[in-house]
């Protein structure tokens, strides 16, 4: 067992585990935080991406006790009480979800993404980006859409609060 | 996943002193190949030393065409680096086309090369480039580090520290990729570099051979004639030890080293 110690969407956290937690348990089974998914126990599906320190990574090939000291985003730590994140709001607008279990790590890429990509964003860009999150539902057209959207009003002018979201 | 101990090593030599203790020992650098084999129980040490927050192993030096990358130094660190796309853009972009933005945040060169997947990228670059390995105890030619599937040079307990080349005159990466996990079904690494004050073509095939990664004579030839993409067409390259899986069939591959080698090499001179 270890003692670990983690900042999540911005409250200090900690706990003792097994030292072979993965930090998706961590962050589900101990902090109840369960909007990170897992899709697969190979790290391809992208449903667990959640951001340590800033950097998309999936929060499935990673121990809880590997992270801790680390700052970590998870989808919960996003909105800005009832105001949507802009990458939330785009997927909500262009239809970027059905069934919705893909999404959390949709969005956490999605965010990592835009933020890697000041300059702006095409649509093979984000095909290329989006190749580590698997969606069974969508056919990614939509998603590819809410991503291009996000990044062209995050560019626009709520630059300021999407920073400090993510 | 078997319950197991965690160590963090505070640097190299601190790395080294915690392997000496436990039964199954092993390094723990991004995780990205160790802990999904860990979930399947295919690997189940009983301590992990993460050597993820040791400083001495991580960045990038560029002098001149001299390049050194520490073994911590991640797939997108690797990808982003400016003075190494500078000097080496083929590295870079191989680099950039390892797996995905997430596992390219975490995985590491060191850990690439010391796993020696038989699909993995950076195992054609290193041998292509005539690279050198270095490890807390000595420094290896990629030609002898490279020894099997899944199999190096590498000693009990031994790290790997850094990855050392000279950037040569040109070099191109292109991978025909598994479109499930991107890894390579065939890549092939092109170099036109110097060796004794004369041109030295160099190519390496990944994602291939029976036995891992290994130069081809074949494209060699056909390119130290002329370094164009034009003059790998019609090369033959025996699918003699070239692996057949349900991905593809052997002579597929070696029909793949070819095409591969040729939009390597025209990249290389773009
Ligand atoms: C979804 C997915 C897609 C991928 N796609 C690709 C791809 O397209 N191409 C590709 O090449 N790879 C791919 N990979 C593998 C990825 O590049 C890994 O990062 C890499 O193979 C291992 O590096 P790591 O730092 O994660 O090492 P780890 O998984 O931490 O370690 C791997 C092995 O190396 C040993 N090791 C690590 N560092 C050292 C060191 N410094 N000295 C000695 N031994 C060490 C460990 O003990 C372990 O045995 C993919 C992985 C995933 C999960
Ligand atoms: S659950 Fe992490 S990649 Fe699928
Ligand atoms: S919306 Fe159902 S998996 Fe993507």
């Amino acid at each position: 067992m270890s003692d670990v110690s983690l900042v999540v969407n911005g409250r200090k956290v900690s706990g003792t585990v097994e030292d072979r937690t993965l930090l998706v348990h961590f962050l589900r089974e101990n902090l109840g935080l369960t909007g990170t998914h897992v899709g697969c126990d190979t790290s391809q599906c992208g449903a667990c991406v959640v951001h340590v320190d800033g950097k998309a990574v999936k929060s499935c090939t990673m121990l809880a006790v590997q992270a801790s000291g680390s700052t970590v985003t998870t989808i919960e730590g996003l909105a800005n009480g009832t105001d949507l994140h802009p990458v939330q709001a785009a997927f909500k607008e262009n239809h970027g979800l059905q069934c919705g279990f893909c999404t959390p790590g949709m969005i956490m890429t999605s965010v990592d993404m835009i933020a890697r990509h000041p300059e702006g964003l095409d649509e093979a860009t984000v095909r290329h980006e989006l190749e580590g999150n698997i969606c069974r539902c969508t056919g990614y057209h939509n998603i590819v859409k809410a991503v291009l959207a996000a990044s062209k009003t995050m560019a626009k002018g709520s630059k300021g609060r999407a920073k400090a979201a993510a | 996943m078997y319950s197991l101990n965690y160590h963090r090593a505070s640097s190299v030599a601190d790395a080294v002193k915690l392997a000496k203790k436990g039964d199954d020992v092993k390094y723990l650098a991004g995780g990205m190949t160790l802990i999904p084999a860990m979930k399947t129980r295919l690997s189940a040490p009983s301590d992990l030393i993460d050597l993820g927050h040791i400083g001495e192993l991580k960045g990038i030096k560029v002098s001149g065409k001299n390049v050194t990358i520490g073994a911590g130094t991640t797939h997108a660190e690797v990808a982003a680096n400016e003075k190494l796309k500078a000097v080496c853009p083929a590295v870079s972009d191989l680099a950039a086309h390892i797996g995905d933005p997430a596992v390219r945040h975490k995985g590491t060169i060191g850990g690439s090369i010391a796993n020696n997947d038989p699909a993995a990228d950076y195992p054609a670059a290193l041998l292509a480039l005539d690279a050198t390995v270095v490890t807390n105890k000595r420094e290896i030619a990629a030609a002898k580090f490279f020894t099997g599937l899944f199999e190096t040079a590498l000693k009990d307990g031994e790290i790997v520290t850094a990855v050392r080349f000279t950037a040569p005159a040109k070099a191109g990466y292109e991978k025909f990729r598994n479109p499930a996990s991107r890894y390579a079904m065939t890549g092939v690494f092109v170099a036109k570099g110097k060796a004794n004050g004369k041109d030295d073509v160099r190519v390496a095939v990944t994602g291939a051979g029976e036995n891992g990664v290994f130069r081809s004579k074949e494209i060699e030839a056909a390119l130290s004639k002329k370094f164009d993409a034009a003059a790998v067409e019609g090369v033959k390259v025996p699918s003699k030890n070239l692996m057949s899986d349900i991905h593809a069939s052997a002579d597929y591959r070696a029909a793949l080293v070819v095409v591969m080698a040729k939009r390597a090499t025209a990249k290389a001179n773009s």
